[in-house]
């Protein structure tokens, strides 16, 4: 089969309008979260993710409208945790992370009806993808990217020195939530993707692969968005032609990109 | 004009008290050395009149205005101890680390204008780091961090300067020629300035008061006062009065 007849069918036209709007969001918003050591908030929201979409499923009700909101207050709940509770944020995403899943494995063993639906979100199957599902990834994919546009230079000072962006006037609480609840809507958006086992390395591996390689925050930013888009094309392409998952397929070439950076930072 | 003025502020870290009924006011175009051991409250004293770090009691006034009510954060420049707060791994340039300095004047949504883009180049050239404009700013020596660091506290043209311990990351030669710097601008651009340092015998040299704290409030006034004061030389010392002295001009 040739590439454009490849083009032409409309599930992998979807795969890559929403892909490509997950791939620049996630690799903006990564960014952020690696710098700040919060990347493994995108892995604890994933399993949150999880219990919230089994919930959904359970009482039959579309499982992204169920988990948006709950998984953004699961964010919220990590922060209040770390900051009431005196842990660190890692324990925190520990115990919220474990509600998410205990909760959805509950649901699932009760209901003993939808686990075939349940599972599939666990790898994602971007191929997948309904019409409904690609407007939701366009539209908070875009609502996301427009806050990170507005609040680019507060989270640019916040996240490369809090305490100083403190002095200048700039409300670092409210950046911290909105980084959080930001991170929350975009795990959500890239289950039906990469799934819950594997969204944290949207998020992770395309920031990773540019701190390898930049040389200031913008082109840091414009290598990871370019990594991550090319990972997501080349990983429903080959994914396609060579039968494999595509959300597995998408990590293992951001896997692949990542070493090639550090190999050509090494020499 | 007080820029700073701080009424019996009480600090409390849990149950043990970090600084206790301290009492200053520091003026328009004064250099003052914060001077005291380790663990004496220089830092919290510092952190508390950011804002950084909250009073147990007392109040703080900043231009006049209860620090509460105060917004105008513009008109403080501030450089934190020896790199502490910075995140090591963000990539930043020098050009980008002192436009962070305008985020204080902007409102939102923030924007760095290319009028601010010149600002920050003009800066560059005044303390002679243009030419690291475009370099990551973990690629410089510690002397020229501080600078690009003197910089973000300058560009958006504060009336005051605090900072933390700054020598600590020098060698000698760029310890001498920073505070010289200091001293330039607070003597030609009337910049007040107060600088933390646990370097008592060399402050002296630059500084026109010692606030010296303990906890509590040790010695506040005139460097000139508290070499002839004697309460100080029976509390230092004389050898240690004297070092603390010596170096004055």
């Amino acid at each position: 089969m040739e590439i454009i007849d490849f083009l032409q069918y409309s599930f992998i036209q979807k795969a890559f309008i929403a892909g490509f709007f997950v791939a620049i969001t996630c690799s903006i918003l990564g960014l952020f979260l690696v710098l700040r050591k919060m990347s493994l908030i995108g892995d604890g929201l994933s399993h949150v993710s999880f219990g919230a979409i089994a919930l959904g499923l359970f009482f039959g009700i579309y499982p992204f409208y169920v988990a948006v909101p709950l998984v953004i207050l699961a964010s919220i709940l990590i922060l209040k945790i770390s900051e009431k509770a005196k842990i660190y944020g890692d324990a925190a995403i520990g115990i919220v992370s474990a509600v998410g899943i205990s909760g959805g494995v509950i649901l699932a063993s009760l209901s003993q009806g939808f686990n075939v639906d349940l599972f599939s979100y666990l790898f994602g199957n971007i191929l997948a993808i309904s019409n409904l599902e690609v407007v939701l990834s366009a539209l908070l994919s875009i609502i996301v990217i427009l806050v990170i546009y507005f609040f680019y230079w507060d989270l640019f000072s916040a996240t490369f020195d809090e305490e100083y962006s403190k002095t200048t006037g700039i409300k670092t609480t409210f950046i911290n939530n909105l980084l959080t609840v930001l991170t929350a809507v975009t795990v959500v958006l890239s289950i039906r993707m990469a799934g819950v086992m594997l969204v944290s390395a949207l998020l992770i591996l395309p920031a990773v692969t540019a701190l390898q390689l930049s040389s200031g925050f913008k082109k840091a930013m414009l290598i990871s968005v370019i990594t991550s888009l090319l990972s997501i094309s080349l990983g429903i392409i080959f994914s396609f032609f060579l039968d494999l998952p595509t959300g597995a397929t998408i990590v293992m070439i951001n896997v692949l990109f990542f070493g090639i950076a550090l190999v050509y930072k090494k020499l | 004009m007080s820029i700073i003025e701080a009424k019996n502020i009480f600090v409390n870290y849990g149950p043990s008290e970090a600084l206790k009924d301290i009492s200053f006011v520091i003026e328009r175009g004064d250099f003052v050395g914060l001077a005291g051991s380790n663990g004496a409250g220089k830092t919290t004293l510092v952190k508390t009149i950011l804002g950084l770090l909250p009073l147990s009691k007392g109040s703080i006034e900043l231009f006049e205005k209860n620090q509460d009510t105060f917004n105008d954060w513009y008109k403080i420049g501030y450089l934190p101890q020896k790199f502490s707060t910075i995140n090591a791994l963000f990539p930043a340039t020098v050009e980008e680390v002192v436009t962070l300095g305008l985020l204080s004047v902007k409102k939102f949504p923030k924007r760095i204008t290319k009028a601010d883009k010149e600002r920050a180049k003009k800066i560059m050239e005044e303390l002679g780091i243009i030419k690291f404009a475009k370099k990551m700013l973990s690629e410089l020596s510690g002397g020229q961090q501080q600078k690009a660091l003197l910089g973000r506290a300058l560009i958006a043209e504060p009336e005051i300067l605090i900072f933390d311990e700054p020598s600590t990351a020098l060698d000698p030669n760029s310890r001498e020629s920073f505070f010289k710097l200091l001293q330039s601008l607070n003597k030609e651009k009337g910049i007040t300035i107060i600088l933390i340092t646990h370097d008592t015998g060399y402050i002296g040299k630059y500084a026109n008061k010692l606030l010296y704290i303990d906890r509590e409030l040790i010695y506040f006034g005139k460097f000139s006062e508290f070499c002839a004061d004697n309460k100080m030389q029976s509390y230092f010392g004389e050898h240690e009065q004297h070092i603390i002295c010596h170096q004055h001009d």
